[in-house]
């Protein structure tokens, strides 16, 4: 299916955002994420399934004002 | 006294922005300069090939100071709930410096977004620090919702224009006596700093003016020394300006005095 993540339309095979993390190289890294504009903490991406065209943001710190 | 956020003490009243140094290292020497104990931070998309963010975050722990993360960009409420929930998970800090931009040539806070998302953070158990303006009815409402922390611009962010409105920031320090008040925003030269620490303004949240300087270095300490100096003349009290000159020196005993020449 196609979604966008960070902007940019990905083609996955996941079925959860844990899913997503692993294969994108994530599992262990420090982020954060939301779906369709909404925080999904850590240990609920496991619990958080992917649809078609869902939004994926994947953060991480960075230099701020 | 101390700088006191949320019940915590602080000995600097230097907060420091993170954004636009020269280079990493550049980055750590300022902080140190500044005796910053509170450095602000950013969260932003991470590409799965660089992973710049996890570089930047070692480099932070290194630093050994408290980070205040923002939600610098941010539009509406909802943008910046989700962007604070994003920060607590990932920074480990109920601290949110909270930004709804109005737009893009001023970068003034969104006033009504802003009260709106603060009432909402505040009732999840953050500690809300919100990017305000100077503005009475804006900054009631947001104590009013919780936030013990207020953080007025002196002028637009990255202008280095200093306070541009004087009068209101001394009304709004007037008004909310009890409350951490902080500078953020629009501070270009240590001398605006200290006018705002005189004012009695409990602390200055900076970034450009050290992080584009010459010497960043030497500008962050060069703050550092205009922030305590401002401090100090606060709180030894400043003499009220007047009209005319007075004299300094005794009148009283002067050589060659003569009544006559009194105008």
């Amino acid at each position: 299916m196609q979604i966008l993540v960070n902007g940019e339309a990905v083609a996955t095979d996941a079925r959860t955002l844990a899913e997503l993390c692993a294969t994108l190289g994530f599992a262990q890294a420090k982020v954060a994420t939301a779906v369709n504009g909404s925080f999904v903490a850590s240990a609920k991406r496991g619990l958080t399934p992917l649809s078609p065209k869902d939004e994926v943001e994947i953060v991480a710190p960075r230099q701020g004002g | 006294m101390m700088l006191d956020i949320y019940g915590e003490r602080f000995t600097s009243r230097l907060l420091l922005g993170t954004a636009q140094h020269p280079s990493p290292t550049a980055l750590k020497n300022a902080v140190a300069a500044s005796s910053a104990e509170i450095v602000t931070v950013s969260l932003r998309r991470e590409s799965a090939r660089a992973r710049a963010g996890q570089g930047f975050w070692e480099l932070i722990e290194q630093l050994g100071v408290r980070v205040l993360p923002n939600t610098a960009g941010c539009r509406t409420a909802k943008e910046a709930v989700a962007t604070a929930q994003m920060a607590r998970e990932l920074f480990g800090t109920a601290w949110i410096k909270l930004e709804v931009i109005a737009n893009d040539d001023t970068l003034q806070p969104e006033l009504f977004g802003l009260v709106e998302a603060a009432s909402i953070l505040v009732a999840e158990g953050f500690k809300v620090l919100p990017y305000t303006t100077e503005d009475l009815s804006a900054a009631e409402k947001l104590a009013g919702a919780g936030c013990t922390v207020l953080m007025p611009w002196a002028s637009p962010i990255g202008s280095a224009r200093g306070l541009i409105n004087r009068d209101g920031l001394k009304t709004l320090r007037a008004y909310f006596p009890e409350t951490t008040l902080i500078i953020d925003a629009g501070i270009g030269a240590p001398s605006q700093a200290a006018e705002a620490m005189e004012l009695g303004y409990d602390a200055v949240l900076l970034n450009t003016a050290v992080a584009k300087a010459g010497d960043p270095v030497k500008m962050a300490q060069a703050f550092a020394c205009a922030i305590e100096a401002g401090r100090l003349g606060f709180e030894a009290g400043l003499i009220k300006p007047r009209d005319m000159a007075s004299p300094s020196t005794p009148v009283a005993g002067t050589p060659f005095f003569k009544i006559d020449r009194v105008s």
